[in-house]
C-alpha cells in the first residue's frame, strides 16, 4: 500500500491484490460414446500456452496500480497493449463492478514499460482477461473495502451499516460520504482492512452486460491519439528508403547531396535497416526517401521465391509412405501463403534520444523486451530507457515485435533529434512481418464405422518468438509437465495445438525451415492453418465415411460443452437447409485456451473465382464472459480474417521480397467481401474467462473452405484459393 | 514557397507548403488536424476520407493547392459541438470501432453516401471501399442502415 501525492491531490493508490491463479482443467469431462476411439489428452489438453503465460506473470500479478481520485474517478494503470481487441473496456467494467462505481468514472491507461513486471507484461496468447480477471477484481475490492474503511471512521458506523452505490457511500441512517472526498483518509496506511474477498460472480451486475467501448466516442470524433498523432516537441517526420530485397544493407548512398537539397528535407542518416530522411513533413520525407539513389548490398533470402519456399516445405515435411494396413486414408496436403499482419495503422514510432537517456512512444505488446533491446542497441542502461505504450490501430500480432520502435531510436540518435517514425504502406508489406507460409501432410484412417488414426504433420517456415514470450516460455519450462527441454516454437506448438476430436491414435507435429525473412505471430498462430486444414479433413473424413458434417462432429467431438455449441450453431444456422445452385453452407468447430466456437457459414460461390460468404452464423463458449458486445467484436473480425486469408488475402514471394505493397494488391476483404447477415450466440457464462482474441479464425477458415469444397465440388488445397498475381507491383 | 488559404472545419487557415504537397499532411503535419488517418498514401485504403465542399474526397491524392479557396471538413469537423451527427450516434449504438484507426474515413465516406443516398441498399453499401483491418465490415453496415433512420427521423 503506497499512498501518494499529485499536486495537490491527494489520492489513494493501491498496489496491492493477491493473485488468483486458476489453471482450469475441463479436459475429458465427459467420457464419449463407446463407438468412438477416444485420443489421449494433448499436452494443449493439460497446460495451454495461455496458463504458461500466466504462470510466468504470477509472481508479479498483485503489482496492478489502481487509483481512487478526489474527482471520483477510478484509474487504472494496465500492463497490456490496447490494439483494438477491447480489453480496456473489459478491465474498466472489471474495476467499476468490484468497486460499484459506474464504468464512465473509470479510466484505464496503459502502463509505460515496467521492467519489475518481469514476465507480466505481454499481450497475446489471448491471454489479458485470462490473466488479469482475478488481480483487477482484488484490488478494485480492495480499493472499495479501503474507502468502506475510510467512511467507517468518518461517520462513526461500523462498515457492516455501509453500503457502496455508483461512488457515494451510505449509512443506514441516511447520511453519506463521496468515493472522491473519502480517497484521502482511504490512503492512509494505519487504516485497518480486514481480509478481503472480490464479490461472488452471481452478484455481477456490470460483468457480462453489453458495453460500449470505453473509446469509442474518442474514436467516432477523431480524438482518439495514435502514435503519430502524439505532440511530442520538436518530433519531425521520418521515413526510411528500404531494400530491394528483405534484409538488404546499403553499401553507399549516390544522390546525397541533391537529396539533401530537396524542398523540406532536414537531415539524412544512414541505418542499419536503410537510409532515414527526416523532413518537415511526411510528404517530403516520401518524396525525399523516392528519390534516393542507393546501391545496395543483397538480403538474406534473395533466391528464394514463392515455388523454391513450397518446395522446401514440402520436402520438410515427412510423407505417410504407403496405404495403411488396415482401413481406408483420407490423405490431404496443404500449402498456405505468407500473410500480411497488414494493421492500418503502419509500423510507426515517436523517439526522443539524448547522450545519456532516450523517451520512445509506440504501439507495443512487448513494452519490456522493447526496452531491453532499445537500451542495448544505444549502449543506455535500462534505467535510462523510458518506453511509452500507446494505444495501436490494429496489431494481429505485428505489435509483439518493436521494429519500429528501435528504428526510431537508432535514427533520433542518429541525427541528434527527436522523430516520428513512418514506415510507407509499402514497406510495411514489403519489409513488415507475416504470418509464415507453411505445407501440412495430413492422414486420418477409418475402419468399419471408426476412426482409427488421425496424423498431421507441418512443416513452416521459422516463426519468430524473440519478442519476449520465449522468455517467459523459458522459466516456466523446468515447470512444464509436457515441454520441457524444447525450443520456444515447438512448445507453442505443443501448447496451442490439440485435436477437439476422439479420432483415435492422434497426432501433430511441426518442422520448422529457418529462413531469415521478417515473420510474427499472427492471430491464432499455427491454429489458423493447422486446425483450418484438419476441419478440412474432418469434412472430408466425414464424406468418405457416409456421414453429414455435424452428425460426424456431433459423434466424435470429446465433450458436451462442445456438442452444445455445435448443437446451438447447427440450429440457429439452419444446418442443411436448401441452398441454391452453386450456394453452399460449410460449418467447422475450434478450441483453444478453454474457449471453443463453431462458424457456420453460407458462401455463395456461383463464380468460383470470386465467392463471397454471404451469412454467418457462430456460437461460441468462452466461460466467463465479461463484455459480450467485445466479444462479438472479436468473433466479428475473425470472420472476416478467415475470408479474407481463405479467398483471397497473401504475398507471394519473388526473388527476395513480397510482390505486394499496398491493399489494392494484398487483397484483405472489404465491405463488398463481407455478409450482410451475421448472427452470434453466446452459451451461458460461466466459471472463469476463456481465451477470445484469436478463437474465431480457425473456424472461420475452416468453415469457409468446406462451404467452398460443398459448393464447387473442388478441393480447397492451396491458400487463398484465388491468388492471382493480379496487379502491377510496385517498383523494388 | 506559396501560401494556400482554404477552410478547415470552419475556419480558414493558410499554409506555406509546395503545390504539390498533398493535403493530407497539410492537415496533419502543418495544421495538427489528425483526425484523417495515412493508411496507404494512393487512395487505396481509404483511411484518409474526408470532405471537399461537402463531397468525400481523400486528402492523401489531393495536392494542397487543389483545395484552395475551398472547404475541407474531417472528421473533427462533423459534429456540432457535443451534439454528434447521426452517422456518428449510429457508430456508438452499434460499437462498430474496434482499433478505431480506420473508422473517421469509415465514417466521412458513410456521411457522403447518406446525403447522395438518404436510403441505401446493400448494394450501395458494398461499394464502400475503405477497409477496416479490424474486419468491422458488418457493424459498419448495420450503422449506416441505423443512420439512415436517425437521419429520417425515425
Amino acid at each position: 500500500m503506497t499512498s501518494s501525492r499529485i499536486g495537490r491531490r491527494t489520492v489513494l493508490t493501491l498496489l496491492v491484490a493477491a493473485p488468483t491463479l486458476t489453471v482450469a482443467g475441463n479436459l475429458l469431462d465427459t467420457p464419449t460414446a463407446d463407438a468412438v476411439l477416444p485420443s489421449l489428452p494433448a499436452p494443449a489438453d493439460i497446460l495451454d500456452l495461455g496458463d504458461v503465460l500466466i504462470l510466468a506473470g504470477t509472481p508479479t500479478a498483485h503489482m496492478l496500480v489502481l487509483r481512487v481520485d478526489p474527482d471520483g474517478t477510478a484509474t487504472l494503470r494496465l500492463p497490456r497493449a490496447e490494439v483494438g481487441q477491447g480489453i480496456t473496456t473489459a478491465a474498466a467494467m472489471l474495476v467499476a463492478e468490484e468497486l460499484d462505481l459506474p464504468v464512465e468514472r473509470v479510466r484505464v491507461e496503459l502502463d509505460d514499460a515496467r521492467p519489475e513486471l518481469l514476465f507480466n507484461q505481454l499481450t497475446g496468447s489471448s491471454n489479458t482477461i485470462r490473466s488479469v480477471y482475478g488481480p483487477i477484481r482484488n484490488a478494485a475490492a480492495l480499493a472499495r473495502a479501503r474507502l468502506l474503511a475510510a467512511a467507517a471512521a468518518r461517520l462513526r458506523v461500523p462498515t457492516g451499516a455501509l453500503t457502496t452505490r455508483a461512488g457515494v457511500i451510505t449509512a443506514t441512517d441516511g447520511r453519506a460520504a463521496r468515493y472522491g472526498d473519502l480517497a484521502a483518509a482511504a490512503a492512509d496506511p494505519k487504516l485497518f482492512v480486514g481480509l478481503v474477498t472480490p464479490k461472488p460472480e452471481r452478484d455481477f451486475t456490470v460483468v457480462g452486460t453489453p458495453t460500449s467501448r470505453i473509446d469509442a466516442r474518442a474514436m467516432v470524433t477523431g480524438k482518439q491519439r495514435y502514435t503519430l498523432d502524439l505532440d511530442v516537441p520538436g518530433a519531425l517526420p521520418t521515413m526510411v528508403r528500404r531494400a530491394p530485397t528483405i534484409n538488404g544493407t546499403v553499401r553507399s548512398v549516390d544522390n546525397e547531396a541533391v537529396v539533401r537539397a530537396m524542398p523540406g528535407v532536414l537531415a539524412l542518416a544512414v541505418i542499419p535497416t536503410g537510409v532515414a530522411v527526416v523532413a518537415e513533413t511526411f510528404g517530403q520525407a516520401l518524396d525525399a526517401k523516392e528519390a534516393l539513389a542507393v546501391t545496395w548490398n543483397g538480403g538474406t533470402v534473395d533466391d528464394e521465391s514463392d515455388d523454391t519456399i513450397t518446395a522446401k516445405l514440402r520436402a520438410a515435411a515427412p510423407g505417410f509412405g504407403g496405404p495403411p494396413l488396415l482401413g481406408r486414408a483420407v490423405d490431404a496436403e496443404f500449402d498456405f501463403a505468407f500473410v500480411s499482419h497488414a494493421p492500418m495503422e503502419t509500423n510507426s514510432a515517436v523517439a526522443d534520444v539524448r547522450a545519456d537517456r532516450a523517451e520512445v512512444w509506440a504501439g507495443l505488446k512487448s513494452p519490456i523486451n522493447a526496452q531491453e533491446g532499445i537500451a542495448k542497441a544505444l549502449g543506455l542502461p535500462v534505467d535510462k530507457v523510458t518506453v511509452h505504450v500507446t494505444q495501436g490501430g490494429g496489431s494481429f500480432g505485428r505489435r509483439l515485435f518493436a521494429d519500429a520502435a528501435l528504428e526510431a531510436a537508432l535514427v533520433s540518435r542518429a541525427v541528434g533529434r527527436p522523430v516520428k517514425l513512418m514506415w510507407s504502406r509499402v514497406d510495411d508489406m514489403r519489409h513488415g512481418r507475416a504470418r509464415a507460409a507453411s505445407h501440412h501432410k495430413i492422414r486420418a484412417v477409418h475402419a468399419l464405422g471408426n476412426v482409427v488414426s488421425f496424423e498431421h504433420r507441418v512443416a513452416g517456415v521459422e516463426t519468430d518468438f524473440g519478442h519476449g514470450v520465449g522468455d517467459a516460455i523459458t522459466a516456466e519450462a523446468a515447470q512444464l509437465p509436457v515441454a520441457g527441454g524444447l525450443v520456444f516454437a515447438q512448445v507453442v506448438f505443443l501448447t496451442t495445438i490439440k485435436s477437439p476430436y476422439n479420432l483415435g491414435l492422434t497426432g501433430q507435429s511441426l518442422t520448422e525451415v529457418p529462413l531469415k525473412m521478417h515473420t510474427g505471430s499472427w492471430r491464432s498462430v499455427y491454429s489458423a492453418n493447422t486446425r483450418g486444414a484438419e476441419e478440412i479433413v474432418v469434412d472430408e473424413l466425414a464424406r468418405s465415411m457416409g456421414r453429414d458434417p455435424v452428425a460426424f462432429r456431433r459423434e466424435f467431438l470429446k465433450t458436451d460443452r462442445q456438442r452444445a455449441v455445435l448443437a446451438k450453431a447447427a440450429t440457429e444456422g439452419q444446418w442443411g437447409r436448401a441452398m441454391p445452385a452453386g450456394f453452399a453452407q460449410g460449418i467447422a468447430f475450434h478450441e483453444e485456451y478453454k474457449s471453443c466456437v463453431v462458424y457456420l457459414v453460407e458462401l455463395d460461390a456461383r463464380d468460383p473465382a470470386d465467392p463471397r460468404v454471404v451469412r454467418a452464423t457462430i456460437a461460441v463458449d468462452t466461460g466467463r464472459v465479461i463484455n459480450p458486445r467485445g466479444l462479438e467484436s472479436q468473433l466479428l473480425g475473425a470472420l472476416t480474417d478467415g475470408i479474407s486469408t481463405t479467398l483471397r488475402a497473401g504475398l507471394h514471394i519473388d526473388r527476395g521480397l513480397p510482390l505486394e505493397g499496398s491493399y489494392s494488391q494484398f487483397h484483405y476483404a472489404r465491405q463488398k467481401d463481407s455478409p450482410t447477415d451475421v448472427r452470434i450466440f453466446t452459451m451461458p457464462t460461466t466459471g472463469t474467462p476463456g481465451g477470445a482474441g484469436e478463437l474465431g479464425v480457425p473456424a472461420a477458415v475452416g468453415a469457409i473452405a468446406n462451404a467452398y469444397a460443398r459448393a464447387t465440388g473442388r478441393k480447397p488445397r492451396r491458400f487463398p484459393l484465388n491468388f492471382p498475381v493480379d496487379f502491377d507491383p510496385f517498383p523494388r | 514557397m506559396p501560401q494556400h488559404t482554404f477552410t478547415v472545419n470552419g475556419k480558414t487557415v493558410t499554409v506555406e507548403a509546395p503545390a504539390d504537397l498533398p493535403t493530407l499532411w497539410a492537415l496533419r503535419d502543418k495544421l495538427g488536424v489528425t483526425g484523417p488517418k495515412y493508411g496507404c498514401g494512393i487512395d487505396v485504403c481509404k483511411a484518409c476520407t474526408s470532405h471537399l465542399d461537402g463531397e468525400a474526397f481523400n486528402p492523401c491524392v489531393t495536392p494542397v493547392s487543389e483545395v484552395a479557396g475551398r472547404s475541407v471538413t474531417t472528421i473533427e469537423g462533423l459534429a456540432d459541438g457535443e451534439l454528434l451527427h447521426p452517422v456518428q450516434q449510429a457508430w456508438l449504438e452499434q460499437d462498430v470501432a474496434q482499433c478505431g484507426y480506420c473508422q473517421p474515413g469509415q465514417i466521412m465516406a458513410a456521411v457522403a453516401l447518406l446525403r447522395r443516398t438518404p436510403t441505401p441498399t446493400d448494394a450501395d453499401i458494398d461499394a464502400i471501399e475503405n477497409v477496416c483491418r479490424c474486419g468491422s465490415y458488418f457493424r459498419v453496415r448495420q450503422a449506416i442502415k441505423r443512420a439512415a433512420e436517425l437521419m429520417r427521423g425515425a
